[in-house]
């Protein structure tokens, strides 16, 4: 800011000013240390009860023991069975959400009339913004009840009545990701393939979502990685066994679900039970930043690719 | 030919009708983008195996008018447009667009090869018009032509993104030239390129017009003398002069041409 030296009294005011300024950024910054803070005490907490944790029980049994039943009397603490419910719920997830959620993208990016996109993008969003408990019950009290009209083996607490919802859950976050970045593929690269005779089909599959790949890429594995991290579906829909399966049609137990039986549970601060879920939760935090670290590379090379 | 410019204050075009073999027909083409006209009533007549320039002032219509020959411009909503164009004695517009653009390939202002390696450029094209056999030979054929294949050869897997401005365009000639077309549209191809990227490429031009018929958008006008047998001279959406280059450039028929071509305004 630049101050005449003669103009003492407006000296005066934007001194104020100035510390006024001062002030407010001072505000804003103890705002954004909050929350960097608070993350870094989550972190810092869940690292230190885990190192606890694993004073206690080592880190090959907890990798490689078949069992999780830290709250019985003959404990085991292998973390596979949980393990492997969170893979079954977000593998059933992904085999809908993949398909339909890009098919969706490549409808409103290539196919439907712009009008209607503009329409369905924030629909789309508010889709997004449902409670997941919500999508909970919806699993529990009718999906459940309606594939027992096809397979009446399945039990009332299953892995693909959460599985499948839980896709239903992330189909709007990877669809208006992947239009996003279908719809910035540069109309050049569209017109260059016109020009070689190719079909819209042609177009559409062999240049224009190749050259989108690394966006869509980024919002799969951001879709993943919300699937991981879900909690009330499968709480709700997909039981409380621990139990080392792929069959969908068995109560099983996925990582979140077993954190949250553990936190309503009456189980002591402190005990090594209490300390399997700050186990789990790094565990959990771990698979999900990963798959969020590799979704912002990629959605990163996408921009650069295009600008 | 009727060519009524309807009491514009443009006067009468002056066309001349080629006297060898004509690849393309341009009858009473007039076009418009929603309620704009972009091209009032232009006929003329492209030959073969000759590069045909197409010159004249910024938005008088010269893209449009190359866009018409292979029915790019039916990708845009608003577009409309009346007369009527013929390949080798065949309407366009009642031909399969895809066909059509297969028989008259388009290069385009700023390279555009596709985000994939410099062998795929190619290659896809020819694959989505059922030629799936040889492939390598035809890749190599393509990038021969194109005086590209000497700088390319050891690194065809890498992205067609890794080339300069000028290796590119001549990426994106090979790719229209694999798929074999008879004619090879040009969209002031050398406009972002440097002075010897763009000497490459005319040279290049002139060793294809032995077998495609070449038309090039350019407002350079040295470029067109250079390197056309035959110029279109356009302004504000007309046709105004059409003849042979050396013709146009020494014996400008309209004072309009005359004007443009020694540089007083455009
Ligand atoms: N898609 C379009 N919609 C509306 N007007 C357009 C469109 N494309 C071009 N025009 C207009 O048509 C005229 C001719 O454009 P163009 O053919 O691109 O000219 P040139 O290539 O000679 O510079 C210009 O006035 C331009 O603004
Ligand atoms: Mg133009």
């Amino acid at each position: 800011m630049h101050v005449r030296v003669e103009d003492v009294p407006r000296r005066v005011a934007v001194r104020r000013r100035r510390w006024g300024e001062k002030l407010l950024e001072g505000c804003l910054a103890v705002c954004a240390s909050v929350a960097v803070l608070t993350t870094a005490g989550i972190v810092a907490v869940l690292i230190f009860e885990t190192a606890a944790f694993f004073r206690v029980v080592s880190i090959w049994e907890f990798l490689t023991d078949t069992q999780w039943t830290p709250l019985f009397v003959e404990k085991h603490f292998g973390i596979l069975p949980l393990a492997t419910g969170t893979l079954l719920t977000t593998g059933i997830a992904l085999s809908v959400a993949l398909p339909v959620g890009i098919l969706a993208a490549i409808y409103l990016s290539e196919y439907c009339p712009e009008g209607l996109r503009r329409a369905l993008k924030p629909a789309l969003e508010v889709l997004a913004g449902i409670p997941t408990v919500v999508y909970g019950y919806f699993a529990l009290l009718f999906v459940t009840p309606l594939l027992r009209q096809f397979i009446p083996s399945i039990a009332g607490l299953n892995a693909l009545s959460a599985g499948l919802v839980m896709g239903v859950m992330i189909i709007p976050t990877i669809a208006s990701l992947s239009d996003d970045a279908l719809y910035v593929v540069p109309r050049s690269l569209r017109e260059a393939a016109y020009a070689l005779g190719a079909s819209r089909r042609q177009v559409v599959l062999g240049v224009v979502v190749p050259a989108a790949r690394s966006g869509i890429l980024s919002a799969l594995l951001l879709g993943i990685s919300r699937a991981i991290g879900e909690t009330m579906i499968v709480a709700i829909a997909a039981g409380m066994n621990p139990r080392l399966t792929l069959n969908p049609l068995v109560p099983i137990e996925t990582m979140t679900a077993y954190i949250v039986q553990v936190s309503l549970g009456d189980t002591p601060t402190g005990s090594i039970e209490f300390r399997t879920i700050f186990a789990v939760g790094f565990a959990l935090f771990l698979a999900t930043l990963v798959f969020n670290v590799f979704s912002y590379a990629y959605a990163r090379r996408f921009r650069e690719t295009y600008r | 030919m009727n060519l009524a410019t309807q009491g514009t204050p443009v006067g009468e075009p002056y066309v001349v009708e080629p006297s060898e073999p004509v690849a393309v027909e341009v009858q009473a083409l007039s076009v418009w983008y929603r309620s704009f006209q972009a091209l009032a009533d232009v006929s003329f007549s492209i030959p073969r195996h000759r590069i045909t320039a197409v010159i004249g002032p910024s938005g008088c219509g010269k893209s449009t008018f190359i866009r018409c020959l292979n029915r790019m411009n039916d990708l845009i909503p608003e577009f409309r447009m009346t007369g009527d164009i013929r390949l080798e004695g065949a309407r366009i517009y009642e031909m399969d667009p895809t066909e059509v653009r297969r028989r008259v390939g388009m290069v385009f202002q700023k390279p555009n090869p596709f985000p994939k390696s410099i062998w795929e450029n190619i290659a896809w094209g020819l694959r989505i018009n059922g030629r799936r056999h040889d492939l390598a030979e035809s890749v190599e054929r393509a990038l021969r032509r194109a005086a590209l294949w000497d700088e390319v050869k050891d690194k065809l897997h890498m992205p067609a993104t890794s080339l300069s401005g000028g290796q590119q365009q001549r990426l994106c000639i090979a790719r229209v030239l694999a798929v074999e077309p008879e004619v090879l549209l040009l969209d002031e191809p050398t406009s972002s390129l440097d002075p010897i990227a763009t000497a490459r490429i005319e040279d290049l031009l002139i060793e294809l017009k032995d077998r495609y018929t070449i038309v090039i958008v350019t407002h350079n006008i040295q470029q067109a003398a250079r390197i056309s047998d035959y110029a279109a001279f356009f302004y504000l959406g007309r046709l105004i002069e059409f003849q042979k280059t050396e013709d146009l450039f020494t014996r400008p028929r309209c004072s309009m041409t005359e004007a443009y071509i020694t540089g007083r305004f455009g």
